[in-house]
């Protein structure tokens, strides 16, 4: 058996580990893929694993696993989707962060001059790893979230239109968490970047498994989130409640449409360039390599193809739930809404035609520059028009500052700083200064922090209630309100300055010591957000102890103006016993206006799908295939590829995937549930 | 004006962090660099003109028309206004349009392609001054420096004239890195197999910090090196200094793809002289010295390839190169066409063996 060097041995060389033998049962696997010898990951190791106990055992103790099975992994109901996918977003975002802070505290160190805790190798795994999680595995899932929990609740549907697809989706975007989470103790990570640009990302300079772990992830993901928007697209396009024509849809569905037209058109854009590299990797062509006619600079392009419209992806839904809590809190109109849905419209065109601007550098004409720095400029001006939308939609309204708007203003405050070095970045002479810089860092956090993490979490506290019945803990979302949002500025504005004093992102080591300052600044900074984290996790846990207290019965506590506040909270798996007619924009505030009461008899059979454990089972194969695609186990891999290729079409004939809810158990329900808002009503 | 910009910057942005002004982006010392200073100076204003009335008017209405607030007007049903949206579109694009004519200029002045039109704010440019001519190769972690004109070459140290054009070609010899001195001009990426190209000029004497702003591996951390801006005499010490330690010392191939070793923290290291055409082979990627230079392999697909043998084009054309040789492709791959050799050449653009021995003194001798 071949020994894999330790990177430490393997100093001046690309990639930390040797290539060991391939043997034909093992792969790649030997006892020397374990980084232990490394403390901090031994600890983290230990400590997951106490965790993981923990939680399995109390699992078991509660007797849950039949529960969770049943009610939750098999669920085709959209909402509970929707509600995993927040769950795997919050998992992940523990992880990201704490990789932030890993680098903030030692960036913050070596910049002072002391060695730092990370050698080159691992500190390089560590920013390409929290990039990768924050973007696919934070923020992806975080708005897939609420674009199947909200969106079908919005157009009066009782679920999305392949409801087994949507369960089959979530499940891959699980696939590639798990296999970047064994990455941590199994083997290695990339060391790339988060983008992963070729040559670096060949086998040549990346022999080790890291890479492939990005790949192998990052392809079973993306299937994943590609079904989904075409999913949520047909949802939209065919399963909208009578009378609901396009300009009567909210704008969170508008841009959760916008949205998944990105998704469908751009992530097979990268599921190719990943296949290509993946084939780079394993096949031995040359698509990027160096030598024989590779062009990395294609690759570099592909991506951003991607990369770039994966911008919008994250912040157009956000800019969706913004443009349905500034009404619903100003308790006001959503002003200009037509030019609300144009601007959605423009920026989702204009964000195909704007990718080269990640790289002015590598050496474009100055006709080829100039025109996509003012593309870019461009964007500005419908994403101007949706701010002063929601500024004038707070002129003359009254305000009620719930968390929801507190967010909803530090963002608009956070999202034009991000936006204007956005722009200043656009202008192609001064990112040739302050491209790759912590400036180019600061900016990107201001926009999906300041434009997403800050929407998240208003979505979270204004949807909450709609989700579970109850409203989440005040005090404790102040706290994580102002350690977000104080913290967020104290750990980004210094990167601003550190950009224009000419220092490069990436680094581990400094030979200067005046930038300590900075860097200690944004450690503070970033202590800051990890209360804002902590207390974000309390008020979930407090809140959900206090749930009698907090308990909201109206299903509608905010006064809200779509649809999904007509039903309880949580809404019946169904959702709604009837159907709709919609007559207006803001279609629940108008039915309050008109003395809207819920109908107490007439009720017809509901039609619903079956849960179903195919999702689960696939993904779970899937899962295997890639790690053992990873580790060239290839007979497992194939072994596990037909599997999942023979369940899927196994899947296909089972024809017992429909039933009715009978007349009678929905008037049951309707009724329990009548009693309990009449009472509340009270 | 821009120092007082930049001392308000860096007051409002962290006070009593900073020791004095140290923004060297708003401050440098070359010019192209100092006038992307500029750049970002007026493009911030300008956007500021939008931005900064919406943070006002954000604050104002969030206080304004808060809920305790009763005796702010409330309108729920309002929720439309022609003028208002005109307002909100137009304003936008005013500042965008103004922007955007100033990128197309600032742009196209300042393509690092393009060749200098001043030497600063306040010297023009004199035609007749060459610039001064250095490759630049980033390798595995280290920068090679080639002076054509003075045949010498030195790894993670350059040096340039005060006041006198500089023309860096770049290429790369192993993953892509950005070739960025921040007090000299913007950043550009080397990457193999291609050439880049910055044009710039220092205006003042003093040893400037220069780095790879493109994560490269393992060894980033350290891809740094002291760009020094000398005056003529002291350039020329400089480049006698050089020949006088690197004595020993050739750059050939071998010198070459010993330097090709991934090494971290590699020391500055002379070189006195310099093989004829190395730039060449390590632009395409045949500084091995078997290699099929990519550009012949161009020519070998310009000639229709080998055909089913063509696969194995990288070994069968193994140490030919038609710098040295044009007709050597074509008498192997098309031996029917040899007596039409010069018009093909003609046809590609290449200059026919007659006129090569002129055209390249290097491959004469």
């Amino acid at each position: 058996m071949a020994t894999a060097a330790t990177p430490t041995d393997a100093g001046a060389s690309h990639g930390s580990y040797g290539i060991p033998d391939v043997h034909w049962f093992w792969g790649k696997l030997n006892w020397d893929i374990f980084p232990f010898y490394d403390p901090l990951i031994f600890g983290t190791f230990i400590a997951t694993m106490i965790l993981a106990a923990l939680t399995v055992g109390a699992i078991t103790y509660y007797r849950l696993w039949g529960y969770l099975w049943t009610e939750w992994f098999t669920s085709v109901d959209h909402k509970k989707i929707g509600i995993m996918y927040m769950v795997l977003g919050v998992i992940m975002l523990l992880r990201g962060f704490s990789d932030a802070l890993l680098m903030r505290l030692h960036q913050a160190l070596a910049s002072a001059g002391y060695i730092g805790f990370l050698p080159a190798y691992h500190y390089d795994q560590v920013f390409t790893v929290h990039g990768v999680i924050m973007i696919f595995f934070v923020a992806m899932p975080f708005v897939t979230g609420f674009m199947n929990y909200v969106m079908p609740l919005q157009i009066g549907a009782r679920d999305v239109a392949f409801p087994f697809l949507n369960n089959l989706s979530f499940w891959l975007t699980v696939s590639g968490a798990v296999l970047i989470m064994i990455s941590l103790f199994v083997g290695e990570f990339a060391a790339t970047g988060w983008l992963a640009y070729p040559p670096l990302s060949g086998l040549t300079f990346s022999p080790g498994v890291g890479m492939d772990y990005y790949l192998w992830s990052l392809n079973i993901a993306g299937i994943g989130t590609t079904l989904s928007g075409i999913n949520l697209i047909v949802t939209l396009v065919k399963m909208r409640a009578p009378g609901m024509t396009w300009m009567k849809m909210p704008v969170f569905c508008w841009t959760t449409l916008c949205t998944n037209v990105l998704i469908v058109a751009t992530f097979p854009v990268l599921s190719a360039t990943l296949a290509l590299l993946t084939a780079d990797r394993y096949l031995g062509t040359n698509f990027f390599t160096n030598e024989l006619g590779g062009n990395p600079m294609m690759y570099v392009n592909l991506i951003w193809i991607w990369g770039h419209p994966e911008v919008y992806i994250l912040t157009l839904p956000i800019f969706g739930i913004f443009s349905e809590i500034v009404p619903t809190f100003c308790r006001k109109r959503l002003f200009g809404y037509t030019s609300m849905v144009y601007a959605t419209c423009v920026i989702m065109i204009l964000s195909y035609i704007v990718w080269l601007h990640h790289f002015f550098t590598m050496g474009a004409g100055a006709n080829v520059n100039s025109f996509f720095g003012i593309t870019t400029m461009i964007i500005s001006i419908p994403t101007g028009a949706k701010l002063f939308n929601w500024l004038f939609t707070m002129y003359k309204g009254r305000i009620r500052y719930e968390l929801p708007m507190m967010w909803v203003v530090a963002f608009m405050l956070t999202f034009v700083i991000g936006g204007m070095t956005g722009v200043l970045l656009a202008v192609p002479p001064a990112d040739y200064v302050l491209h790759n810089s912590p400036f180019l860092v600061a900016h990107f956090h201001y926009v999906i922090i300041g434009g997403g993490v800050f929407g998240i979490f208003a979505g979270i506290n204004y949807w909450w209630p709609k989700a579970f019945g109850f409203q989440l803990d005040r005090f404790w979302g102040l706290v994580s309100f102002w350690g977000w949002v104080v913290g967020f500025y104290f750990a980004f504005m210094p990167l601003y300055v550190l950009g224009l004093m000419g220092v490069t992102r990436r680094l581990s080591q400094f030979e200067e010591t005046i930038y300590a300052g900075y860097f200690f600044t944004a450690l503070i900074g970033a202590c800051m957000i990890a209360v804002g984290v902590a207390a974000f996790v309390v008020q979930i846990v407090v809140s959900i102890m206090k749930r009698e207290e907090l308990r909201d019965e109206t299903g509608d506590p905010w006064g809200g103006r779509t649809l999904e506040w007509s039903t309880t909270s949580p809404p019946p798996y169904y959702n709604f016993a009837f159907n709709f007619r919609v007559h207006e924009l803001d279609a629940w505030d108008h039915m309050k206006r008109n003395g809207y009461r819920r109908p107490t008899e007439g009720y017809t059979p509901i039609h619903m799908p079956h849960s179903t454990s195919s999702g689960v089972v696939i993904a779970g194969l899937m899962t295997v295939m890639g790690f053992a695609l990873i580790w060239h186990v290839w007979w497992l891999s194939l072994l596990t590829f037909f599997a999942s290729l023979f369940w899927a079409i196994g899947h296909t004939f089972n024809y017992n995937r429909d039933y009715y809810i009978p007349a009678d158990d929905v008037r049951k329900m309707e009724q329990g549930e009548l009693r309990i808002t009449q009472q509340a009503a009270e | 004006m821009i120092r007082i910009i930049c001392k308000l910057i860096s007051l409002t942005a962290l006070v009593g962090l900073l020791s004095g002004c140290n923004l060297v982006l708003l401050n440098p010392n070359g010019d192209v660099a100092a006038q992307k200073g500029e750049l970002i100076v007026y493009a911030t204003v300008l956007m500021l003109i939008v931005i900064l009335p919406v943070m006002a008017l954000t604050v104002f209405f969030a206080l304004k028309y808060r809920e305790d607030n009763k005796n702010a007007t409330y309108a729920p049903d309002w929720d439309h206004s022609i003028s208002l949206e005109i307002v909100i579109w137009a304003v936008p694009l005013a500042i965008i349009i103004c922007l955007a004519g100033l990128t197309w200029v600032a742009t196209h002045r300042l393509d690092p392609y393009k060749d200098l039109s001043r030497i600063s704010d306040t010297q023009t440019i004199d035609e007749s001054v060459e610039p001064i001519e250095v490759h630049v190769v980033s390798l595995d972690w280290k920068w090679l420096f080639i002076y054509p004109e003075q045949n010498i070459a030195t790894v993670n140290e350059v040096a340039a004239i005060v006041d006198r054009p500089i023309e860096f070609k770049l290429t790369s010899d192993t993953v892509m890195n950005a070739f960025y001195i921040p007090d000299l001009a913007g950043m550009i990426y080397s990457m193999a197999g291609m050439e880049t190209e910055l044009n710039a000029v220092i205006n003042a004497p003093g040893t400037y910090e220069g780095f790879s702003a493109n994560y490269s591996g393992n060894g980033f951390n350290y891809m740094n090196f002291d760009f020094h801006g000398l005056s003529e005499e002291d350039f020329d010490a400089w480049v006698s200094k050089v020949r006088d330690q690197g004595r020993a010392a050739e750059l050939d191939q071998p010198a070459y793809n010993q330097l090709q070793q991934p090494s971290i923290d590699h020391k500055v290291t002379y070189y006195g002289s310099v093989q004829d055409g190395l730039w060449r082979r390590i632009v395409n990627l045949c500084a091995g010295q078997q290699d099929l230079c990519l550009d012949d392999m161009m020519m070998v697909d310009a000639l229709g390839g080998g055909g089913l043998e063509g696969l194995f084009n990288r070994e069968m054309f193994r140490g030919i190169c038609s710098a040295e040789d044009p007709g050597a492709f074509i008498a192997i791959l098309r031996p029917d066409l040899k007596e039409r050799e010069d018009e093909i050449f003609a046809a590609m653009d290449l200059p026919p063996q007659a006129d090569l021995a002129q055209q390249l003194p290097l491959q004469a001798n």
